[in-house]
């Protein structure tokens, strides 16, 4: 078959744009797909906290929570503030919603301590930028998780997180902890770190660490957007604030004032 | 042709050095064993059958870590039917030793201590730090 330059350039355009055109519905129809989805389809299902500060307040001082969190996950003590590891952590009221903040502020409401941790983001800001996929966003709970296997301690996670929730270990952190848990691992030097939601505790069936220890149960924690649970019965009737929403990270720790 | 001699001296010295192991061994009457490895006494039946351990443990510990970290899976259903919780130190380090069982055997092959160690905690660390 003999074949002129002409049919030959037709015939290859034809090909590249039936093939240009197969790729652009396939995209097309992925994102009508996400949108059916979220639109018709089961609503995913997303843990998350709310954090009742008008309970904890009763109890000024009390640092369980954290206590519970260091001893179930092995989290050690270093002199040097520059390499502490931190889950949860306390910090005042005020800054933690600086942006909230007016000069009429209750001081006492401004001072209070408040317990701080991974906010498990909608669209986690550290997932996007860790290049070995070390750290990701579970599709079953929407627990931002952790591989410390895979970690190579780039730090992109640290940089990106708004919440500044991940650690670093500068240092090897073993022979920094006070009493080892012999059912969970410690971390090596050169690793991120942060909460994970007390995974190993959900897959037992148990609530986070910290939830169970608080003493007050200002920790209450489901699935936020089953409106039968009973996060999402109390987030429905309160108002709550979250930490610097006005990113688009989504973060699903709440706040209750 | 002239430096045959050298030529073939040099051979017998090369062999002579790469059989030297055995020939010390000969003449020491001592004879190489492999490892003493300590196996565990509360346990028949290891979670898989003991060839394929030997060859492939490490594919199976990789296969555990990754159900149970990236899939959020947990039991491991062995081939004998028995359920185990794929753990490392709760099941792996019930009944082997670091020590005894595992060093034993990567120091004899040669193959490099791996790097499980680093995080994962062996029973006499846990009951060093308990004291």
């Amino acid at each position: 078959m003999k074949i002129t330059r002409k049919e030959f350039l037709k015939i290859s355009g034809a090909c590249l744009v039936a093939l240009s055109g197969k790729k652009a519905l396939a995209v097309l129809d992925s994102g009508a797909n996400r949108q059916a989805s979220s639109s018709t389809g089961k609503v995913r299902k997303q843990l998350g906290m709310v954090v009742d500060t008008r309970k904890c307040a009763k109890a000024q001082g009390c640092t369980k929570c954290i206590d519970a969190c260091v001893q179930a996950h092995n989290i050690p003590s270093f002199p040097n503030p520059a390499h502490q590891i931190k889950w949860i952590w306390e910090r005042p009221f005020g800054d933690l919603f600086s942006s909230y903040e007016t000069q009429y502020l209750e001081p006492s409401l401004k001072d209070q301590s408040t317990p701080v941790l991974c906010n498990h983001c909608d669209n986690p800001p550290c997932v996007r930028v860790c290049p070995t996929a070390a750290t990701w966003k579970r599709e079953e709970d929407g627990i931002v998780m952790m591989d410390w296997h895979r970690c190579i301690g780039c730090r992109y996670c640290m940089a990106a997180c708004p919440y500044g929730a991940r650690s670093f270990n500068w240092v090897d952190p073993r022979p920094h902890i006070e009493n080892l848990n012999p059912n969970f691992p410690t971390r090596t030097k050169g690793v991120v770190e942060k909460c994970t939601f007390c995974s190993e505790r959900l897959a037992a069936g148990q609530l986070p660490a910290c939830v169970e220890a608080c003493p007050e149960r200002a920790l209450i924690f489901g699935d936020v957007n089953d409106p039968k649970s009973e996060i999402g019965q109390l987030l429905a009737k309160s108002y709550t604030l979250r930490r610097r929403p006005e990113l688009g990270t989504g973060p699903n720790i709440y706040y209750l004032v | 042709m002239r430096d045959r001699v050298w030529v073939i001296a040099g051979l017998f010295l090369f062999v002579g050095l790469v059989t030297y192991p055995m020939w010390h061994d000969l003449l020491a009457h001592t004879v190489s064993r492999p490892p003493q490895l300590v196996l565990p006494r509360n346990a028949k039946q290891c979670v898989a059958p003991i060839s394929y351990m030997r060859t492939s443990h490490m594919k199976l510990l990789m296969d555990w870590r990754r159900q149970v970290v990236r899939d959020n899976l947990h039991k491991y259903v062995a081939f004998d039917g028995k359920v185990y919780d794929m753990k490392f130190s709760g099941t792996c380090l019930k009944c082997h030793s670091r020590q005894d069982f595992c060093d034993r055997c990567h120091n004899y092959a040669g193959v490099r201590t791996p790097y499980c160690w680093n995080c994962h905690l062996t029973p006499p660390e846990v009951t060093r730090s308990a004291r």
